[in-house]
């Protein structure tokens, strides 16, 4: 075996096959290749929105615990809890203290998270959850006051603003260091391992099977035979004439479009099930505040009680102004921009959700 | 024996002309057939052998065989809030060799898979340069290229397995992870075109999705290895994968992969932003947290037998392989065991051997029908070998989520079935 190699890397030695080996880098060019152009200072300060721990990137503002808690309630409370303790398994925000050392640690901005500029950058890049960057920076100040509020690290009367945003440090800072494993483990990782006679005997101390939370996947195989037996009669349905009153396909596609801004919240059609918002199935027409074993707020609920049903009118009433048409609502959304795009979108719901 | 969907006739006739199992090749006999083969003398059998198949226009871009429909990506639904935030992944029982075909590459969003066109995107450095600048894709185009094949691991990848066997089948233990051969342009070349500062020792690159991926780099690796890139196996990256342009940060955990990539800005400290803090950072037993724990250990897992791929073939010649990576190097080496470590042999590495990338191996046995505990034991090309399970929990415990690079061990049992399980 040890001869054949030595061979055949001789061989090789001398041909081009082990050009891949000795292949140069790409090459500098002095003074660069000229290439691109000179960002103007309105672009960077569009996309520049970074914040570092030492404050570094924030922006002049402030926000208060209260004004903080009324955003959180209306935007970030259907998946987080109304106090940071999260609805099913969207991130835990706060509380978790002294979990860290123990069998289930829960690591939250109060009981893990280093810095506080962490949070600000992140709410303000990422959040809300499908209408990223839409919040003002007082709002974000504000939001980041009520998340240090229900960590215990401010009173209710606190004012966070750029000012004062280096005055509250987290508490568990000092607990994160630098990656050691070249240091602790390489050298315990790195001995010539036994390959005969290891063990006297070996026994199964755990199996998967008991747990059994492997997806079925032996079902979901049925289905995807399933559905390529059934190619040639989905052919034969197409085939047959459309009905008079038949949607238009494509508004049903722009409104499947539109329906991305709702998604991160709500599912329609086959299998669609609760999530952060209800499901959307058979939504049209329908008294509002009555999907089964949804958590609306009361406002909803009282709201369909009142009468209200989800036809054109009030469909459309509510995407462009979900907080204004039905007040104390949670809907974590501001509004559609474009009334253009609300007809598109309830053909889609009428026609993934059914009537 | 277990069915194996893969090699049950499509249709409904039994094989008659099948050899009886392996058994008799054991012998040194050669199998002999009950009856003839209708698959080979009945024409009316063989259908594809009569009448005309699908011309060169069916198929402008082709798919894989329709009888391959079961090798797909697949989610763990209870893993994550939605799908959107979530990840999937890669089938690695279905594949061979080292590269991982585009669709089948895991993925992992925060802020699902953003859909922009090679056109409209723009690519920023700003920061501590001399100069901050914009470029479009056809400006990227323009620069020198390298190809080179990388593996993307997460850092998650076997995080449910910390604290014991929780998942029956390699894809989802292992799944997150592919390797795939890249062109881009070296980044080195993007920053030396800004000009960095002499004070610019961290690069935060951030992506266009709308999670706006967001990670602190070191400067001297993003003057190392790391690549722009724009192309994946030969094609433009798919949309999963950061169409039109990605960062690759080789060796390192796929979260620093930023997708979409959008903007670079050069600093003089770190931003410790929540991929960075939050998550990706290793909790251990006292509490304590390691934080830029950014290479990712050797590693490797047996595919073949696995819980998705059993042994149906009966007793008799029997393949046996697997994948290996390290971020640290190359693979030289990996040890099989077929009886849960009491003896262990060395497996016949085949394929490229390429830095930071995934190797194949091979170990070609007999199986004598008995029971057996399958593990496989990477070597990397520092002297690092990978760990048992146990030897890192002694270490970190198992609050750690991420770097779980430990040994895997699969139960064969008489039938040929495989289950993930522990030993000790």
């Amino acid at each position: 075996m040890k001869t054949t190699f030595t061979l055949s890397a001789l061989l090789l030695a001398g041909s081009a096959s082990l050009a891949f080996a000795q292949e140069a880098p790409a090459p500098s060019r002095d003074g660069g290749y000229g290439l691109g152009r000179a960002a103007l200072a309105e672009e960077v300060t569009a996309w520049d929105i970074d914040i570092r721990p030492d404050g570094q990137g924030l922006p002049v503002g402030s926000g208060d615990v209260w004004t903080g808690e009324e955003l959180w309630i209306a935007q970030c409370s259907a998946c987080h809890g109304d106090f940071g303790e999260a609805v099913g398994r969207w991130p835990v925000l706060a509380g978790g203290f002294g979990t860290l050392d123990g069998e289930d640690p829960v690591k939250t901005i109060g009981s893990y998270w280093p810095y506080l500029s962490t949070v600000w950058d992140y709410v303000h890049r990422a959040m809300p959850y499908g209408a990223a960057q839409s919040l003002e920076n007082d709002d974000v100040y504000a939001i980041v006051a009520y998340l240090m509020y229900v960590n215990n690290l401010v009173e209710d009367d606190f004012t966070l603003s750029n000012e004062n945003f280096l005055d509250v440090p987290l508490e568990n800072e000092a607990n994160f260091f630098m990656d050691d494993r070249m240091e602790v483990e390489f050298p315990v990782f790195t001995q010539e391992p036994c390959m005969e006679n290891c063990a006297e005997s070996i026994e199964i101390t755990m199996r998967a099977a008991v747990l059994d939370v492997t997806p079925e996947t032996a079902e979901d195989e049925a289905v995807v035979q399933e559905a390529a037996v059934t190619e040639e009669v989905v052919e034969e349905v197409v085939e047959e004439p459309a009905a008079a009153a038949a949607p238009d396909p494509e508004l049903i596609a722009e409104g499947e479009s539109t329906f991305r801004q709702c998604r991160s919240c709500h599912q329609v059609g086959e299998g669609a099930r609760n999530a952060a918002g209800p499901m959307l199935n058979g939504i049209y027409n329908a008294q509002a505040g009555t999907r089964e074993g949804f958590r609306y707020s009361p406002a909803l609920v009282e709201a369909g009680e009142g009468g209200i049903v989800w036809d054109d009118a009030a469909l459309t009433a509510y995407l462009l102004d979900p907080r204004g048409y039905i007040e104390g609502n949670r809907m974590a959304f501001r509004g559609m921009r474009d009334e253009a795009d609300i007809p598109g979108l309830i053909a889609y719901l009428r026609a993934e959700g059914g009537e | 024996m277990v069915d194996d969907p893969k090699f049950t006739p499509s249709r409904r006739r039994f094989l008659q002309g099948a050899a009886v199992a392996g058994g008799a090749v054991a012998t040194g006999q050669l199998a002999h057939a009950q009856a003839a083969d209708p698959l080979i003398t009945d024409l009316g059998e063989q259908p594809w052998s009569q009448y005309l198949g699908d011309g060169v226009d069916a198929a402008p871009y082709g798919m894989p065989s329709r009888h391959e429909a079961h090798v797909v990506r697949r989610n763990v639904p209870w893993l994550t809030a939605d799908s959107v935030s979530s990840v999937n992944f890669t089938p690695l029982h279905e594949m061979d060799g080292i590269i991982t075909p585009n669709g089948l590459c895991f993925e992992r969003h925060h802020g699902g898979v953003a859909d922009i066109a090679m056109a409209d995107h723009r690519l920023m450095i700003n920061g501590l340069v001399d100069n901050q600048m914009v470029f479009t894709m056809e400006d990227i185009m323009r620069f020198p290229r390298e190809n080179r094949t990388y593996f993307l691991e997460c850092a998650a990848n076997s995080g449910m397995e910390w604290r014991g066997s929780q998942l029956n089948g390699c894809q989802f233990t292992h799944g997150m992870i592919h390797n795939v051969m890249y062109t881009g342009v070296p980044l080195r070349l993007l920053l030396e075109e800004a000009g960095v500062k002499t004070e610019g020792t961290w690069l935060l690159a951030e992506g266009a999705d709308a999670s706006g991926m967001s990670r602190s780099i070191p400067m001297e690796k993003a003057m190392d290895d790391c690549l722009v890139a724009f192309a994946m196996n030969g094609e433009r990256l798919r949309p999963e994968q950061g169409y039109p342009v990605r960062l690759v940060v080789p060796g390192w955990e796929g979260n620093m992969w930023v997708k979409w990539l959008r903007r670079l800005e050069v600093g003089d400290a770190p931003w410790h932003h929540r991929e960075e803090t939050s998550k990706y950072t290793d909790l251990l037993e006292h509490g304590e947290a390691r934080r830029f724990t950014w290479e990712m250990d050797a590693k490797s897992v047996i595919t073949n037998p696995s819980p998705q791929a059993p042994i149906t073939h009966g007793p008799g010649p029997t393949v046996l392989t697997g994948v290996a990576w390290s971020g640290r190097g190359t693979i030289p080496r990996v040890d099989v065991t077929i009886d849960g470590g009491i003896n262990w042999h060395q497996a016949r590495m085949s394929g490229p051997s390429f830095e930071k990338s995934m190797h194949r191996f091979y170990f070609e046995f007999d199986w004598d029908g008995s029971p057996m505990l399958l593990q496989s034991r990477a070597h990397d090309s520092t002297g690092y070998v990978q760990p048992t399970k146990d030897a890192l929990r002694e270490i970190r415990g198992e609050n750690s989520i991420y770097h779980n690079n430990g040994i895997q061990t699969w139960a064969v049992d008489e039938s040929g079935a495989a289950e993930n399980v522990e030993i000790g």
